[in-house]
């Protein structure tokens, strides 16, 4: 059976409804083991104190922020190159999502910088870059809802999403192309030196696990959503035109 | 509740925005969901009824 029979909405509905409750139950699971750990029973770091239990936050959601608009362009080029309708829709329905975690990994950086830093905000390359990424997610999400016509809408938000990457990719590794400003390189390293201590590591990597579940899950659920008012919609054209 | 010490507001409101935020964009999604399927299957009782 090929993978591209599931971008039939039929059978993506009927697939995704038989995943979605397990997909629900390992979300609740890792995020509440992952925060609940991160946040009761870990210790104070030596120089950042209780400030660094935000990092169970600021690090999925930013990890999310980027790789939700990697998940949108892959989407939006299936689109563009094979015409199926779940995978735009799909990308229309993980963008909200993008959103959110980006305004997450934003507010929480903020709050974070305030103490560490002494600023709530600077104009350093991966901050600017995420702040762009979160306006291109904005713009997405417009644009989506100015056009009537869905495929139009499609196409243009998906010539978008391939600009936008752009800002996604800057986002990522801006810290390395520029090496300035005051956001530190990434906290997670398979360089065991640069990596966070363990003690720190193994409830972070259950919060992002915990973080993409939710993901997958809300992106589930959203295209699910599409899907039906899309139906909706057909149904009642149809009736409009039997009425007339 | 975990001794925070001098940075209390600072994780407790990036917890707290990180909630409200995340918590609100499940709500939505829900509810988009519950409205669209009440609204085919009402649709599509139409049809078949």
């Amino acid at each position: 059976m090929s993978l591209w029979e599931y971008a039939n909405p039929t059978r993506f509905m009927a697939l995704s409804g038989k995943v979605l409750p397990w997909l629900i139950a390992g979300t609740v699971a890792a995020l509440a083991i992952g925060l609940i750990w991160g946040f009761f029973f870990t210790p104070e770091d030596f120089r950042q104190g209780a400030t660094v239990k935000i990092i169970y936050l600021h690090v999925p959601s930013a990890m999310l922020a980027i790789n939700a608009w990697g998940m949108m362009l892959v989407a939006s080029l299936i689109w563009l190159v094979r015409r199926h309708h779940v995978s735009a829709l799909a990308a229309r329905a993980a963008a909200p999502v993008g959103l959110v975690m980006t305004a997450v990994a934003l507010a929480t950086g903020a709050i974070w910088g305030q103490p560490m830093w002494g600023t709530w905000w600077v104009w350093d390359p991966r901050l600017t870059s995420f702040l762009i990424l979160c306006l291109f997610y904005l713009g997405y999400i417009a644009l989506w809802n100015a056009i009537e016509d869905a495929d139009t809408a499609a196409d243009l938000t998906a010539f978008l999403c391939l600009v936008g990457s752009v800002f996604a990719v800057l986002s990522r590794y801006a810290v390395n192309f520029w090496n300035q400003g005051l956001h530190q390189g990434a906290s997670l390293s398979m360089d065991a030196k640069e990596n966070v201590s363990n003690v720190f590591y193994i409830p972070l990597l259950f919060a992002i696990a915990g973080f993409i579940l939710l993901f997958i899950t809300l992106v589930l659920i959203r295209t699910r959503t599409e899907i039906m008012e899309r139906r909706v919609k057909a149904l009642k054209l149809r009736e409009r035109m039997a009425n007339a | 509740m975990p001794e925070l010490g001098k940075y209390s507001v600072e994780v407790l409101s990036a917890y707290g925005v990180s909630i409200v935020l995340l918590a609100g964009i499940v709500l939505l999604s829900w509810v988009q969901a519950r409205r669209a399927r009440a609204e085919l299957a009402k649709l599509e009782g139409n049809k078949n009824g």
